[in-house]
């Protein structure tokens, strides 16, 4: 019993998670009349939310540290840019080098931002605002005002987002590999549990002996590198790349890793719970098409919901914390 | 270094007065950000002289200013805002919900002072709703709580308008815009100046600015001083939700129409307006005078690379490069300098003493 109780309130996030999302799903199944849960639409669903969900992998690692990266959009704009230039010139490059291409474009762009806040001791919001604008900034001059068409880009790489692999679709298996690394990652190696020691106090990180400057760095780079692969995904699934490719998408992977539960003022959050908000704003963009919301109401019903469930989850976990100090009154 | 003079003073009733005065130190007054921030100006200045025939003209240099006034109007209570070591992205979203209401109210039958007043209130609900929350529940991040407000307020003006737009607005609404005082001076200029002198009494000569200052630096010291800093923050982000309604009023006379998606990504350029004027988004830190003097500094770095017909993307990266330059440049000397690398170069060219 008492077993069953920690498990409870240690994973609270995640069950609370789960189930605001099957209140959702039953709410929803009902509505639009046995639609939503069938083994196609869970397969769209999981299609759309698989980019957001990669991406929030990212932003979690920087979270995790105390920081943020508002560049995260521009990052994925930039690096699927240069990506697509290249295929257009020649389409029969494999797919995997114009992934690679956009990854090491991102993990430059991560590397700038990691070392404008571990050595130059830039505010990471600020830093990150600022490389914003000029990574935009560099992909309109890259784009140079056209855009990267779906003719232009060869049937070979568009194929990477259409195609599937024992029935389930290529994004979706990706997003599953990355998540997989990823929970190994910031589980398993002292490398990731680096990342929550300096998110929760950089001071007591360094005097342990860990080099905080270089994991610092790190993290925004694996943002980077993991912005680069979600971009070119992302311009792989639309079918199109220009300049303003994912204006406003920081947001998207904010609120996402958000309500899986990283704290912005770093050291908590888990890749689980990052998996599941991800996939709460994916359901919600999924659903609410399907039972008929107006487009126009749909921005502040998302909006609503994550206010509620972030304050939901603190009067649960004040509820939590108000228990366990009663039991040790006693 | 000041050297401080501290002062103590016995009373006859056994209490102690202690005064402390600042000696006045040249190279400290020297040191200060906002002589670096009028190096900046003058730096522009002189690049758009060179640059542009004809720009030393009162008469445009003066328009110049409405370009970007929408957004000077919000960067003083943002100030305030980034001064309590909070953040507010919710202000652009307040902006356009702020002029749906007004223009919906307007079309619906009042008359325009009346819609002008609604719009004000409904900022100021605004702001009030973002403090009322950040205080109930202080475990949340003001970033967190302001991101979802944001895409609420933008949603809730999408529910009203949808895509249409709302126009047709008195012409003295227009005049907001328009109206030059001596034919010269922009009304709306007068009003930024009116607005940056409040602000600056506020912070720097009022006990509720000191009180920012030190929840700034410490919420809880400052808690347990005796500060109501929970009074105060709900303030604090209700004056930057009203202002972002007069935001409002001035952008949609200058649009002279009212949609839902107005002023959108304008958060973050307001925010860099008030760090780069030497506000910092850790808290306690920051004056008045940097922050008028950013906005001058990016309007017509703006302006002047908009005359040299610069791209946008071009003046999108200037700006960004420049926001963090001149973060860093206060930082650079401790974080650099402690750098292994700089400490051989520095071996190799300075022997010990």
């Amino acid at each position: 019993m008492n077993k069953v109780k920690k498990f409870f309130s240690s994973n609270i996030r995640e069950i609370s998670l789960i189930i605001v999302m099957i209140v959702i799903a039953i709410f929803v199944q009902i509505r639009s009349d046995g639609n939503f849960l069938s083994g196609e639409n869970i397969n769209d669903m999981l299609k759309e939310t698989a980019v957001l969900a990669i991406c929030a992998v990212g932003m979690m690692c920087v979270m995790v540290t105390g920081g943020i990266d508002l560049s995260i959009g521009a990052i994925m704009a930039l690096g699927a840019m240069i990506g697509s230039t290249v295929l257009k010139g020649n389409q029969d490059l494999p797919n995997i080098v114009i992934v690679l291409i956009s990854m090491g474009v991102g993990l430059v762009c991560g590397l700038i931002n990691g070392t404008l806040v571990s050595r130059l001791r830039i505010i990471p919001i600020i830093a990150t605002l600022g490389t914003m604008n000029i990574f935009r900034g560099v992909t309109y001059l890259v784009a140079n005002g056209s855009w990267v068409k779906q003719q232009e880009m060869g049937q070979g790489f568009l194929g990477m987002a259409t195609g599937s692999f024992l029935g389930i679709n290529n994004l979706i298996i990706i997003a599953i590999v990355v998540y997989v690394v990823a929970t190994f990652f910031m589980t398993k190696l002292r490398t990731g549990r680096k990342l929550y020691a300096v998110g929760n106090s950089e001071e007591s990180a360094r005097v342990s002996g860990i080099k905080t400057g270089r994991t610092l760095t790190m993290a925004y780079a694996i943002l980077g590198a993991i912005a680069g692969l979600g971009g070119i995904l992302y311009v792989c699934k639309y079918g199109v790349a220009q300049g303003e490719t994912c204006v406003g998408y920081e947001m998207n992977v904010i609120a996402a890793c958000v309500l899986g539960g990283v704290s912005v003022t770093g050291g908590t959050g888990r890749v689980p719970g990052v998996l599941l908000g991800a996939i709460l704003l994916g359901m919600l963009n999924n659903a609410m098409p399907l039972i008929q919301i107006s487009v126009f109401w749909q921005e502040a019903i998302r909006g609503l919901i994550i206010l509620l469930s972030i304050i939901a989850n603190t009067l649960i976990r004040r509820n939590v914390e108000m228990k366990a100090l009663r039991r040790r009154n006693i | 270094m000041a050297k401080e003079i501290t002062k103590q003073v016995m009373q006859e009733d056994g209490t102690r007065i202690i005064s402390a005065e600042k000696k006045f130190s040249f190279k400290k007054f020297m040191l200060q950000w906002e002589w670096m921030l009028v190096l900046m100006f003058v730096a522009v200045t002189v690049f758009n002289l060179i640059k542009i025939p004809n720009y030393a003209n009162a008469k445009n240099l003066f328009s110049a200013t409405r370009d970007f006034i929408d957004k000077a109007i919000v960067v003083f209570p943002m100030a305030f805002v980034l001064m309590l070591g909070e953040i507010d992205i919710s202000v652009a979203s307040t902006m356009a919900l702020s002029a749906t209401i007004m223009g919906v109210a307007y079309q619906a039958g009042f008359p325009m002072a009346l819609a002008i007043v609604i719009a004000l209130a409904v900022g100021a609900l605004c702001g009030f709703i973002n403090g009322i929350i950040l205080v109930k529940f202080p475990e949340l991040s003001s970033m967190i709580v302001t991101l979802s407000t944001q895409i609420i307020f933008r949603g809730i003006a999408q529910i009203i308008l949808e895509t249409q737009s709302v126009n047709g607005f008195p012409a003295w609404h227009t005049q907001i815009y328009t109206a030059k005082i001596g034919g010269i001076v922009p009304a709306a200029l007068i009003f930024v100046v009116v607005e940056a002198l409040f602000f600056a009494y506020l912070l720097h000569y009022t006990k509720f600015g000191r009180r920012c200052y030190a929840m700034g630096n410490s919420t809880t010291v400052a808690k347990f001083s005796g500060v109501h800093t929970n009074k105060i923050k709900i303030i604090v982000y209700t004056m930057a939700g009203l202002f972002a309604a007069v935001a409002a009023i001035y952008l949609s006379a200058k649009m002279s129409s009212v949609r839902s998606d107005i002023a959108k990504g304008y958060e973050l350029d307001i925010i860099a307006m008030a760090v780069l004027g030497g506000v910092s988004t850790a808290g306690g830190k920051g004056r008045m005078l940097g922050a008028s003097l950013s906005i001058l500094v990016i309007g017509y770095l703006r302006y002047g690379l908009g005359l040299m017909n610069a791209s946008s993307q071009i003046i999108m990266i200037v700006v960004g490069a420049l926001l963090i330059i001149a973060v860093a440049i206060p930082n650079f000397r401790e974080s650099v300098g402690q750098a292994n690398w700089f400490r051989k170069l520095k071996g190799m060219f300075v022997k010990k003493a």
